[in-house]
């Protein structure tokens, strides 16, 4: 047992840090302000290789530990949460199934320009009727030939606007339950798919949120992921994955209100001293700083454990609904501790407060993680 | 990161989980039950199983034991028994531990493997008033020749009745504050020392936390423990570990709260359904769940920081300030989960819920833990104030 990063992780913190700070932080308020896709921060992030962190080398990725992934989702999220969410869609939830389920045409066609950064994946799961009940799709592929001709709408898409490939969830067989459920590689540019307006959003303002449309598009036969049939249980494998994403996305939220707070409470004086000498605002650091490292182990860990090729879907879920819960709750003491201050926008920690809902949302909401974490007890003791 | 124990370690959680289910596990209800501390049990595990020198050298009769290990054995003991795993806690962190780290040669060589054998050790630093503010006690050790002379009251004193050997924080110098005060090893049945009955407590039961009077007590200066006005710094430093070892009792408490919980709810049926296919039940699991694992990880975290000798205090009052709310969280919802059944002292939960409470208050109340996380969190930022 031991609880220190290898060499390459540490170097990646070091890099993901830098560039957050220096590239992605100044303009983070203004990118919340304007809701504009971050293509020069996601230009970087390509550089880098962050768009395909955990993509073997052969086809174009980093080839680094899922552990090595959260740190880096952590510190890019610090500085801003809509790129954070930009680069976790599409490290977890699209290059991660392509890489796994994929065959080499695949690999080669999407997987290669995803992990390069040179196209943008989305994950196409939520339906306007089928949120956190995933196996009510509604969207339809009836084989015609050579293509699935696809039908139906799917929405809260992140990078929806954007992407040039997406991953469609949708019902292959409408008989057959979560079993008649398929995964397709759906090119962004299909004659027949049409992308919805920008979500307004409370926070992750620049992620690009959309619903879509598709109506008779036709998909080749051979862009079906897995086999057929499989597409649910890819869906949820995936979303093992993505938790993990999410949770370090979390983590960073809550560090950024964390240290802001922090400065905050040392340069703020009340009653002729500096406020970071009340017990009052000591007692929010102190939980704030407990709840996070918390947070934070059990996310290397579900990480270090999906590094180990062990199932990992209980570890994920757990650091999923704490860390979420840590963003919330350290960003609100955040803006306690700015007082007035903390709830205008010349003040970063509103921003962390808008930003830190949606982890306890997307990526299944912390009631599906609670289900996960207390079937997987109740199953483990049988 | 490496977050599993290595083959000793789980060997070593085997034996020690084992042993306490064939030998500790009956003799529970009756001691609490009557408030009688199992000193006989004691000596069976420092003869068996070495935990009278957890982290002692083989030198002194321990077994050399890392931090992690040390977690690991009273993780295991608290599950079948808090109030026992409270007694090794106290006896190895800050008794044989501090002697060892803080003694002179000939104080190790003669205590050192008397209390690896058969001695028990207490640890004596609380008054009547002074508790969290421990540069408010007063009681005092006045040199003469020699010899000290020791008056005065301290309270809270676990494993107080059966203790061969104490650990007495007095005051040297009582105008000098945290300075002025120093640590003394003082035997039991010394003249002028008289022992209270142990207080009558809502957990732990089995546990003795008594009341030590010094009467012109006399010691010879031999026993005196570091240099005179060195206490407050050997006890904030020893606590430090304490704190580890009272995270590892809640974690324990936790985690058999839980498992009797998962047990509990498949079992019982309502509404033509097990109650674990509620989501009202499931969610109190995967709460409790999450806080068991967050608890541990934070503890073993400590432990390994400690391992290898970084600084550990902050981490060691996160870790206790988590686990002992985590474990009172815990047995809240399981006695829950039971219903009226975990209100009857026939289901263990009852007792792991009172047993959970002291967590939050011995070893540094979870609001001298927050002081010294906020306190080093400031430092760590650059806060001079």
């Amino acid at each position: 047992m031991h609880f220190e990063l290898t060499e390459d992780e540490r170097m990646i913190r070091e890099t993901a840090r830098e560039l957050a700070e220096k590239e992605f932080a100044p303009k983070a308020s203004k990118y919340d302000e304007s809701c504009e896709f971050p293509q020069d921060n996601v230009q970087k992030l390509a550089e880098l290789g962050f768009m395909g962190m955990c993509v073997e080398e052969r086809w174009g990725g980093a080839g680094l530990s899922a552990l090595a992934y959260a740190v880096a989702m952590e510190e890019i999220s610090r500085a801003c949460a809509s790129t954070g969410v930009i680069m976790s869609v599409q490290n977890s939830l699209v290059c991660d199934p392509i890489q796994k389920f994929g065959n080499d045409v695949q690999k080669e066609t999407y997987l290669r320009p995803l992990a390069q950064g040179a196209k943008i994946g989305a994950y196409c799961l939520t339906e306007p009727e089928a949120g956190s009940d995933a196996q009510n799709q509604r969207t339809s592929a009836i084989l015609d030939g050579d293509h699935y001709v696809l039908n139906g709408t799917k929405n809260f898409i992140t990078n929806g606007r954007v992407a040039d490939v997406y991953i469609v969830y949708c019902k292959t067989d409408p008989n057959a339950g979560h079993k008649g459920i398929s995964a397709l590689i759906v090119d962004g540019n299909s004659e027949g798919l049409t992308r919805g307006q920008k979500e307004n959003t409370m926070g992750i303002r620049a992620s690009s949120t959309c619903s879509l449309f598709f109506s008779n598009v036709r998909v080749p036969a051979e862009n079906l992921l897995g086999p057929l049939g499989k597409g649910f249980s890819i869906a949820l494998a995936t979303l093992d994955g993505g938790r993990i994403g999410i949770a370090s996305q979390a983590l960073g939220i809550a560090q950024a209100a964390l240290s802001a707070a922090t400065r905050y409470a040392q340069e703020r004086k009340t009653f002729g001293r500096p406020i970071a000498e009340l017990q009052a605002v000591q007692w929010m650091l102190a939980d704030s700083v407990t709840q996070l490292e918390a947070a934070r182990l059990l996310t290397y860990r579900a990480a270090r454990k999906k590094d180990s090729g062990e199932r990992y879907s209980l570890e994920a879920s757990m650091a999923k609904l704490a860390a979420s819960r840590a963003a919330v709750e350290v960003a609100d003491r955040a803006v306690q501790v700015h007082g007035g201050y903390g709830y205008i926008r010349e003040y970063p920690v509103e921003r962390y407060y808008r930003d830190a809902k949606i982890t306890e949302l997307y990526e299944g909401t912390s009631e599906i993680q609670r289900l996960v974490i207390a079937r997987n007890l109740l199953a483990q003791a049988s | 990161m490496d977050f599993s124990l290595s083959e000793e370690q789980i060997l070593l959680r085997q034996t020690v989980r084992e042993f306490a289910q064939l030998e500790i596990a009956p003799e529970v209800e009756a001691h609490e039950r009557e408030a009688r501390f199992p000193r006989p049990l004691v000596n069976r595990l420092w003869k068996e199983l070495g935990l009278g020198g957890m982290s002692c050298s083989e030198e002194f009769g321990g077994i050399g034991l890392d931090p992690i290990s040390y977690v690991v054995v009273i993780e295991e003991l608290a599950r079948v028994w808090p109030a026992l795993s409270i007694a090794v806690s106290v006896h190895n962190s800050v008794g044989v531990q501090l002697i060892d780290r803080f003694g002179n040669n000939e104080q190790r060589r003669h205590y050192l493997p008397k209390l690896t054998s058969e001695w028990l050790a207490a640890f004596s630093l609380s008054e009547p008033g002074a508790g969290s503010d421990v540069a408010a006690i007063r009681a005092v050790a006045r040199r003469d020749g020699d010899s000290y002379v020791l008056d005065g009251e301290k309270n809270w004193v676990t494993n107080g009745s059966s203790a061969d050997l104490y650990i007495v924080f007095l005051k040297t110098d009582p105008a000098a504050g945290s300075r002025g005060i120093t640590v003394f090893i003082v035997e039991r049945g010394i003249q002028g020392l008289s022992v209270s009955r142990p207080e009558r407590k809502m957990g732990i039961k089995a546990s003795e936390a008594v009341v030590l009077s010094f009467d012109h007590a006399r010691i010879p200066a031999s026993c005196r423990l570091g240099e005179e006005g060195q206490g407050f710094k050997i006890a904030m430093q020893q606590l430090d570990g304490g704190r580890i070892g009272v995270g590892a009792q809640a974690l324990g408490i936790a985690e058999a709260a839980l498992d009797r919980s998962i047990r509990y709810s498949k079992e019982r049926t309502a509404f033509g359904k097990p109650i674990s296919d509620f989501q009202a039940i499931e969610w109190m699991l995967a709460d409790m769940k999450v806080r068991v694992e967050g608890a541990r990880l934070l503890i073993y975290n400590a432990a390994w920081l400690r391992l290898s000798g970084r600084p550990f205090s902050r981490a060691a009052s996160m870790a206790k300030l988590y686990a002992s709310e985590a474990a009172t969280f815990v047995t809240h919802r399981a006695i829950q989960i039971h219903g009226g059944y975990g209100y009857t002292e026939d289901y263990q939960v009852e007792r792991y819920y009172r047993d959970a409470r002291v967590t939050e208050i011995y070893e540094g109340t979870s609001e001298i833990q927050r002081l010294v996380i906020a306190r080093n969190w400031l430092k760590e930022n650059g806060f001079e104030g």
